[in-house]
């Protein structure tokens, strides 16, 4: 019995877990998320770019998954087995430490209107908001360039004239 | 004998999930035929001019079809809330459109809930790919 490569090995696969993580953490400090989740981005980039489930906490994307057939005005439903599996990958990737946005009592939760989404963009001018560049404040991409790919970080970041 | 039913029953399984997957307009309009003799014993065949009709109208809400779509089918549409750039509907301006009836079906679902404020029947459906598969047909 050799012990040695099967240390040599739980050793390497500390270092990677360890080396993922890290990484993770200075993504999100970056603002840049992960956005992988294939029936996710398959799905819901019909309509929209795929919001970062980092964004929101996981009872709020419960809320919002639940109520598909009246997303925002338009009727988003899915068949049960996508569902199911985009609302798990959703609470599985959601955030842990963001206040929730308040929940409204007629449409489903919006992240645009979370505390922390406020105040990020306090600076930004309501001009800016209803500019035609603009025209909706789900619309991340006028600004954050490379928002269809999960980066939100500053070096992306092109306020329209 | 029992060895060559089996290889047949494989093969046969095999287009047919496939087949179940990957369709063509004309099949999948054929499937709302189906559908539209069950439903009415009148029906003999869809119209475009009523899809046409029933494509730019308004259904007693605030969007027709042309509100994310255009009114032509062969030009690129854009959500109507989000702004998202939608391929043109035309199956001759866009070879995938109506390929796969699964999806076929859900946008149908959603879409007629969001401009009729109801599902839409399989004539209905019928009718407006008839109106979409006019364009560029050679």
């Amino acid at each position: 019995m050799n012990l040695k490569p099967l240390l040599a090995r739980i050793a390497l696969a500390l270092a990677a877990s360890s080396a993922t993580l890290i990484t993770s953490q200075l993504a999100a400090a970056e603002h840049v998320y992960d956005i992988s989740g294939k029936a996710y981005k398959g799905e819901c980039t019909s309509c929209h770019i795929a919001f970062p489930p980092q964004l929101m906490s996981g009872p709020s994307w419960r809320t919002l998954m639940s109520s598909l057939d009246k997303h925002f005005g338009t009727d988003a439903s899915l068949d049960p087995k996508a569902a199911l599996e985009i609302g798990q990958y959703l609470e599985k990737n959601a955030s842990t430490r963001r206040a929730d946005p308040p929940v409204p009592l007629k449409e489903a939760p919006r992240i645009t209107t979370s505390a922390w989404f406020v105040k990020e963009h306090r600076e930004v001018p309501t001009a800016m908001w209803k500019s035609k560049a603009v025209g909706n404040v789900s619309n991340c991409a006028a600004c954050h360039t490379r928002a269809d790919q999960g980066d939100f970080s500053e070096r992306t970041l092109r306020l329209p004239r | 004998m029992k060895a060559q039913t089996l290889i047949a029953v494989a093969i046969f399984s095999i287009t047919g999930a496939v087949a179940a997957q990957a369709a063509t307009p004309t099949e999948i309009q054929a499937g709302y035929a189906a559908q539209a003799r069950q439903a009415s014993a009148g029906f003999t065949s869809f119209s475009a001019a009523r899809g046409e009709q029933f494509f730019k109208a308004t259904h007693g809400g605030e969007w027709s079809c042309t509100s994310c779509h255009t009114a032509t089918p062969t030009s690129a549409g854009k959500h109507a809330k989000t702004g998202k750039a939608i391929t043109p509907l035309a199956p001759s301006a866009d070879p995938e459109r109506f390929t796969d009836s699964a999806r076929t079906e859900k946008w149908f679902r959603r879409n007629c809930n969001d401009v009729a404020g109801r599902e839409c029947t399989a004539i209905e459906k019928g009718d407006v790919m008839a109106f979409l598969m006019l364009f560029g047909k050679k």
